[in-house]
């Protein structure tokens, strides 16, 4: 939608719907038609709240192209998904700009596990979606650390053939990691059976299922989060290391084979400003009675 | 009108351009250079000799009428000036700030034989100023033609391109992948050489035009060239998407925490604002030595910001010597009187870092200058066993840019250098592909603001030609 700012007549992009997950899980349906149009699995946005916001990336949960609707799930970690979460229905974000990254590449390959850790249920859930779209046994796998924080287990279960959930904390359906369930699957169908696994969360939960899958040589995708400034392979910020390769995650990826992607240096990069976001985060709670630090 | 048959009495020297102190602008963003006030400016026109065979305008590559409009200065008729600069340059405040006067219009200048040239570039830049106070009086629009041109990519190229095609009443609209216009006129040079307000004025003045500025809108990803063409009803299409894809030393350690494309940095700096980090939410973080690999605009942009962003060093590190900088010349001596150094014959081998994965040093290998190469320059070759450590926690690299992919890998039937760049005819921006043109940056490979515009002033008219005839 178009709206005047200042006598200019700019794209602006209304937050038509907001999900409370929990205290620190929130889902937007945001008007963004542009991105609806043609965005697809594994593609993600970069939104920028206000005038002096930083620009995040955030990856697409879902999309509706003929409402021109795009659906974000967010976790709050720091200022700016704080800030985004005390937005409401209603409010506009200033800038959204998608689809960004290549799609994840889907094709029929017979059984494909998908796994969702934490807030990561939501970029996989439409990678699931596209798998069975295009004919695989799609094993969902989800967890969270505790039942408070699970979330769309309904989504996931219709974008799978089959999900499997599990807690850290065992306060919902069973106790144990996204690791555990998957080294079951794979053992009770069989690793020959098993070509393709897609791992999506934090960055140890996906470090950890290439590692497992790495001794049953199995392919595994992984979509990584590393810091990103402009997201069209401008600045460099967003680079990897992929089988002693530098890549930009922002135009050549997100998605990577897991078990080429040098898991050290990235989590290195990512804790580059560590010190800056307490500082952002301190300014931010002493100043704005948006109610962060809650 | 009767020429002065009497010699014009010679003023050797240029005006001194009004300046904030080096060391106090080191260590802030605002910009150096003031610029003239009207007497200023009138004498600096007065110097000009009126030199029949214009041997200045053979300098600049839009041809700008110097003469004509020099004059206009000394009979202070600034809104004549004005008038007859934007005859050919569109965007006389950034030119006048940035373009390198002295390898253009200022080299040939009869002057700068024996003297220093008329100050041509710091004359227009004040003719620009006073008109964007004032408030710019619009040009003409010709009545609507009924077709539709996409601009994609709003550098210099772009924004000439669209204003030029507005005025000769095309309905043009320019897609933008950042959240502002300008390109690097926005995110890359920075604040304190060129301020943004300076470039937003003239965005500003585009969209009086009728031109609309979709940012937000990456070409490529949300829609492509082929589909703006086959389903949106767009009659023609400029590229003009600059070399924004930075380059690599491929050395060592290059990924360590510490090390930033100039790019990152600049846009983290400029469009991002992190110097005014926590207020604006963009952060950047940098140590107390800077090292800033390469020698053009880029580098000096680098290690000046730098400084403002408080290193206590900041390190030009390069492969030849001051001579072959291939720097504006007023950036170098303004990056040297704010206190930047500069490593000549000196390239990184490899970047040290510690356990956190932090930039601790960079391994350098000293040069010696050799042969000339291919461009004419002597080519710098390594002394064997010149190893040394440079003790530097921040690297900056800033040895060159290539074309964006984005929009040439998702166009069909668009011919590409071996390089990546669109191959587009110079004398009309023609592409591969009927009804696309291209021009600036995305087609020479890095190069000025003024060769920008031009390219984009080119293409407009043989776009306008393309419309008409078909
Ligand atoms: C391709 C991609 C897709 C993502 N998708 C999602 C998603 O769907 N849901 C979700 O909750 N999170 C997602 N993230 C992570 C999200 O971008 C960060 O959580 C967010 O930027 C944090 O901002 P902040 O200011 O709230 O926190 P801060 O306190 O500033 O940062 C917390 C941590 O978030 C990361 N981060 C900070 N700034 C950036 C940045 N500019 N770019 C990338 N990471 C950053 C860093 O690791 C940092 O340590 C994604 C990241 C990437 C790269
Ligand atoms: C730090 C720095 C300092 C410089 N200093 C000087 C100087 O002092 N004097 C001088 O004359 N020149 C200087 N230059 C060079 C000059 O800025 C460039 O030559 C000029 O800006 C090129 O203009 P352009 O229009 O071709 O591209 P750009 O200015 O690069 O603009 C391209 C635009 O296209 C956008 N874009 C890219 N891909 C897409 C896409 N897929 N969809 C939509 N939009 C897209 C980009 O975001 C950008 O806004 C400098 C360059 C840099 C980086
Ligand atoms: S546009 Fe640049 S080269 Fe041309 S006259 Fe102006 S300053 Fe000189
Ligand atoms: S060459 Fe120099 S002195 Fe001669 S007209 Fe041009 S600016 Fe004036
Ligand atoms: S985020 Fe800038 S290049 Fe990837
Ligand atoms: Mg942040």
């Amino acid at each position: 939608m178009k709206k005047n700012e200042g006598g200019e007549w700019r794209d602006v992009f209304k937050i038509l719907e907001k999900q409370v997950f929990s205290p620190i899980i929130k889902l937007f349906v945001i008007d963004a038609p542009k991105v609806a149009k043609s965005c697809q699995a594994g593609q993600f946005i970069i939104l920028r709240i206000h005038e002096e916001g930083e620009r995040i990336p955030l990856t697409i949960a879902d999309f509706d192209r003929e409402k021109g609707t795009v659906t974000i799930v967010f976790q709050e970690v720091g200022k700016t998904t704080k800030q985004l979460g005390a937005m409401e229905a209603g409010d506009y974000i200033k800038d959204f700009v998608g689809p960004l990254g290549e799609p994840t590449h889907i094709e029929n390959v017979g059984n494909v596990v998908c796994v969702g850790g934490g807030v990561g249920v939501a970029p996989v859930h439409p990678i699931a979606r596209a798998f069975k779209e295009a004919g695989n046994h799609v094993i969902g796998i989800m967890g969270a650390r505790n039942k408070e924080l699970m979330f769309w287990e309904d989504h996931m279960r219709a974008a799978c053939s089959e999900l499997l959930v599990t807690t850290d904390d065992g306060s919902y359906v069973r106790k144990g990691f996204v690791t555990d369930v998957l080294k079951e699957v794979i053992e009770s169908k069989g690793k020959e059976n098993i070509p393709l696994v897609i791992a999506i969360g934090p960055q140890p939960m996906m470090r950890a299922v290439c590692n497992m899958t790495k001794e049953y040589g199995i392919k595994t995708i992984v979509s990584l989060n590393a810091l990103m400034v402009d997201g069209t392979g401008m600045c460099g910020c967003c680079r990897v290391s992929v089988g002693n390769e530098t890549k930009f995650v922002c135009v050549d990826g997100p998605d990577f084979d897991g078990h080429q992607v040098d898991w050290a240096e990235l989590s290195r990069r990512q804790v580059y400003f560590k010190a800056e976001e307490q500082k952002a985060l301190e300014h931010h709670e002493c100043k704005c009675g948006c109610g962060g630090g809650k | 009108m009767a020429e002065q048959k009497t010699k014009k009495k010679i003023i050797p020297n240029k005006n001194p351009m009004p300046a904030q102190d080096p060391l106090e602008r080191a260590r802030n963003f605002n910009e150096v250079a003031l610029g003239y006030d009207e007497e200023t400016v009138v004498a600096e026109a007065q110097r000009c000799l009126q030199c029949k065979n214009e041997p200045c305008r053979q300098g600049c590559p839009v041809e700008v009428d110097i003469p004509a409009f020099i004059k206009l200065v000394a009979e202070r008729d600034f809104d004549g000036a004005i008038k007859k600069i934007k005859e050919k340059n569109a965007l006389p405040a950034v030119c006048g700030r940035v373009c390198p006067q002295e390898n253009q219009c200022e080299k040939y200048c009869t002057l700068a034989k024996k003297y220093e040239a008329v100050g041509i570039g710091r004359i227009e830049r004040f003719c620009a100023d006073r008109e964007l106070q004032k408030g710019v009086t619009l040009p003409e629009v010709a009545p609507p033609t009924g077709k539709k041109v996409a601009v994609v990519g709003s550098g210099p190229a772009g924004l000439t391109c669209a204003s030029d095609l507005a005025k000769l009443g095309h309905d043009v609209t320019v897609y933008e992948a950042l959240h502002v216009a300008g390109g690097v006129l926005m995110y890359g040079i920075p604040e304190f050489r060129l301020p943004k307000a300076v470039v937003q004025a003239e965005v500003e003045n585009l969209k009086k035009l009728g031109v609309k500025i979709e940012v937000n809108s990456v070409v490529g990803k949300f829609t492509t060239v082929d589909e703006l063409m086959e389903n949106e009803g767009y009659d023609a299409i400029f590229i003009g998407t600059g070399a924004g894809l930075p380059y690599f030393m491929k050395i060592p350690g290059e990924n360590a925490c510490g090390v930033y494309s100039a790019n990152e940095f600049l846009t983290r700096t400029n469009l991002m604002k992190a110097y005014q980090f926590p207020d604006w939410d963009t952060p950047i973080k940098i140590g107390k030595k800077v090292a800033v690999l390469g020698g053009g605009n880029v580098a000096m942009d680098g290690a000046r910001t730098a400084l403002r962003l408080g290193a206590e060093e900041s390190w030009i590190v390069y492969r030849r010597s001051h001579e072959e900088l291939p720097a504006r010349k007023e950036e170098v001596e303004h990056a040297e009187e704010e206190g930047v150094k500069f490593a000549f014959l000196t390239s990184p081998v490899e970047i040290l870092s510690n356990e956190e994965g932090w930039v601790t040093g960079m391994k350098c290998i000293k040069y010696e200058l050799g042969e000339p190469d291919a461009s004419g320059r002597r080519r710098p070759v390594p002394i064997e066993g010149s190893e040394y450590i440079m003790d530097v926690d921040t690297v900056v690299v800033a040895i060159g840019q290539g074309p964006n992919p984005l929009v040439p890998r998702t166009t069909k039937g668009l011919e590409l250098t071996s390089r990546g760049n669109i191959v587009a005819d110079p004398e009309t921006g023609a592409t591969s592909k009927p009804g696309v043109f291209a021009g600036g940056d995305v087609v020479t490979g890095a190069a000025t603001v003024i060769l920008a515009m031009g390219a984009g002033r080119t293409a407009a008219k043989s776009i306008h030609a393309y419309l008409t005839s078909k």
